[in-house]
């Protein structure tokens, strides 16, 4: 479980976030929401401590996060960033082998480099394994992120907009992926994401934050309702039933 | 396969190498060597050659080690004021300390190009114009910067004579007693070699590399400090090698890819194939005379990095 404690954070005298408390529940999945700007990246870098907080606590397991020993933080919490423009020259195996570097600091032992096939697999990376990753396409880059990200194979998994430039199989995949990695390897999935059908059909808590404050917060039931959505939004929204799941309409 | 030939290469040049020279000396007579002829081979050749092969390999990973952590192709201990710096660092010891020993100017030596990289790192944080060509424009010109306050220096107390032998790197003074700091560089490189993967992370940015819990302020500081080291043996025992570090790691890395597992040790045998071949052509070229290697290294050198410059689009540098 990790206690996001009225953090807030400060740029150039703005309040990007302020002072917002979430929890987030082990085993589950729990989005991010709320339009450019609202703060959602910055919240969740504190929250994984690639950036200070300016006030607040973050407590994962009880525990605060900045306290912890970095290389036994990293087997317990990963984190993909919003964007990753890495210039550097390196395959898709090897950017993969990356995830199992803090348990084994670069030597890999035959279970490794099972995770790392595995992972390789999950994400249909079979054909690229061997490509340098600036010969790929933003989606096919964006699936070996998240593939090493799985072979890093921790607890706690944050995402920041992991559906970035994936088509719709691919998204669909990921977040199926996701899903059963909550529900059968309990795992516990924070992500940021703007595509609020995905949010809506995967997610068990939303998290919704607008100009650096969280102004609702519930399950999926609860936040996907026009009411909801158009306060975060301020747009329309037509929250509608289908195959049992709340689509919302608003393309119109 | 390429790198068998640039092995099997760089076994036949450094055989040629030990057979040029004014002393004559023939591949034929190697079992029935008189012994003035075992001193010329003992003395000054084999030095020779090891120096060669130690200065080019472990300068070359300097620079591979340099561009990695700055995210620059160009960056190296040319580009950087790192080789400046070392030889102001020789300079301020000599002043300071006129009895030093070799160890004792090796470690101010250091300590100045480890300060030198430093400085030059944080006037990289200060620049928000990041394009790759004016990153090493800026530390040329640092390094010109600390290259003439060293000039300056050594006008001023009279040392411009053995300032001079620095400015060019030359091997032939390299004799049994007076190359064997460059040992240093080997276990230094093998450090770089362990540590291998922590300098590719870090390359991929701080984010990326607290993800992978690794702490990324620690591998760099570790980073420049293995480059001072190397830098500083180079420039005291050899003297100036200039763009080694540059040329080398960047062609190695076009075909290979940046993951320092496998880029190190190619870039390795690269450099000491490089700076062995230079050394060759600067020995026969006005033979009886030599042309210094800092110049061959350097006219070659510069070339190929202008070659690299002009071509940098299509090799996505
Ligand atoms: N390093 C920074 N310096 C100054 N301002 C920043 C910095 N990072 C973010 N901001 C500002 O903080 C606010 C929140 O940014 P943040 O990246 O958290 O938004 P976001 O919710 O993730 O938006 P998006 O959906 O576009 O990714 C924005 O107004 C942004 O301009
Ligand atoms: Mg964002």
């Amino acid at each position: 479980m990790v206690n996001v404690n009225n953090v807030s954070k400060t740029y150039q005298e703005v309040k990007v976030v302020d002072g917002v408390s979430v929890h987030i529940k082990k085993g589950k999945i729990t989005s991010f929401i709320g339009s450019n700007g609202a703060g959602k990246s910055t919240l969740l870098s504190m929250v994984s401590r690639l950036i200070p907080k300016d006030e607040g606590s973050v407590l994962l397991d009880g525990e605060e996060i900045t306290s912890y020993d970095n290389r036994e933080l990293a087997k317990r919490l990963s984190v993909l960033k919003q964007s990753n423009n890495i210039k550097v020259r390196i395959t898709v195996r090897e950017l993969v082998s990356f995830g199992r570097f803090p348990y084994t600091q670069g030597k890999l032992k035959d279970e490794d480099k099972k995770l790392i096939d595995e992972s390789i697999h999950y994400m249909n990376l079979e054909a690229f394994e061997d490509r340098f990753l600036d010969e790929l396409s933003g989606g096919q880059k964006q699936r070996a992120y998240i593939a090493m990200v799985i072979a890093q194979d921790t607890d706690y998994i944050l995402l920041d907009e992991p559906l970035n430039n994936l088509d719709m199989k691919h998204s669909k995949q990921i977040m199926k992926a996701l899903r059963r990695m909550v529900d059968e390897l309990g795992k516990t999935v924070v992500i940021v994401i703007h595509d609020i059908n995905f949010a809506s059909c995967y997610s068990d808590h939303i998290v919704a934050l607008k100009d650096g404050k969280c102004v609702y917060e519930g399950t999926t039931e609860e936040m996907i309702s026009n009411d909801v959505l158009r306060e975060v939004y301020d747009m329309e929204f037509n929250v509608c039933k289908i195959d049992g799941n709340r689509i919302c309409v608003f393309f119109t | 396969m390429k790198w068998l030939v640039a092995g099997f290469l760089l076994v036949f040049f450094s055989i040629l190498s030990l057979f040029i020279g004014v002393s004559e000396l023939s591949v034929m007579d190697i079992f029935s060597l008189s012994s003035e002829e075992k001193d010329v081979l003992v003395v000054s050749r084999i030095p020779r050659l090891i120096s060669l092969l130690i200065a080019g390999m472990s300068m070359s990973i300097a620079g591979l080690i340099m561009q990695q952590l700055s995210q620059n192709k160009f960056v190296s201990p040319t580009t950087a004021g790192t080789m400046d710096a070392a030889r102001l660092g020789i300079l301020v010891g000599m002043l300071l300390f006129p009895a030093a020993t070799m160890m004792q100017k090796m470690l101010v030596a250091f300590l100045f190009a480890l300060a030198g990289t430093f400085v030059f790192m944080k006037i990289l944080d200060k620049i928000r114009y990041r394009d790759a060509v004016f990153i090493p424009l800026v530390g040329l010109m640092f390094g010109n910067i600390v290259g003439s306050i060293t000039t300056f220096l050594a006008y001023r107390y009279d040392l411009i004579q053995s300032v001079g032998t620095w400015l060019h790197g030359d091997f032939s003074m390299l004799i049994e007693g007076r190359y064997e700091l460059l040992y240093i560089s080997v276990p230094v490189v093998i450090i770089a070699y362990i540590f291998a993967h922590h300098f590719t992370i870090a390359g991929m940015g701080e984010d990326f590399a607290s993800n992978l819990g690794l702490s990324y302020q620690k591998v760099v500081y570790l980073g420049l400090g293995l480059v001072a080291l190397i830098t500083a043996s180079v420039v005291l025992t050899a003297g100036m090698l200039p763009f080694l570090g540059l040329i080398v790691p960047n062609i190695v890395t076009i075909y290979q890819g940046d993951h320092l597992r496998s880029s190190i040790w190619q870039t390795a045998i690269l450099g000491a194939l490089f700076v062995l071949v230079c050394d060759i052509v600067g020995r026969v070229i006005i033979y009886p005379y030599e042309i210094s290697i800092g110049l061959t290294v350097g006219v070659l050198g510069s070339g190929i990095f202008l070659y690299l410059l002009l071509r940098r689009r299509s090799y996505g540098l």
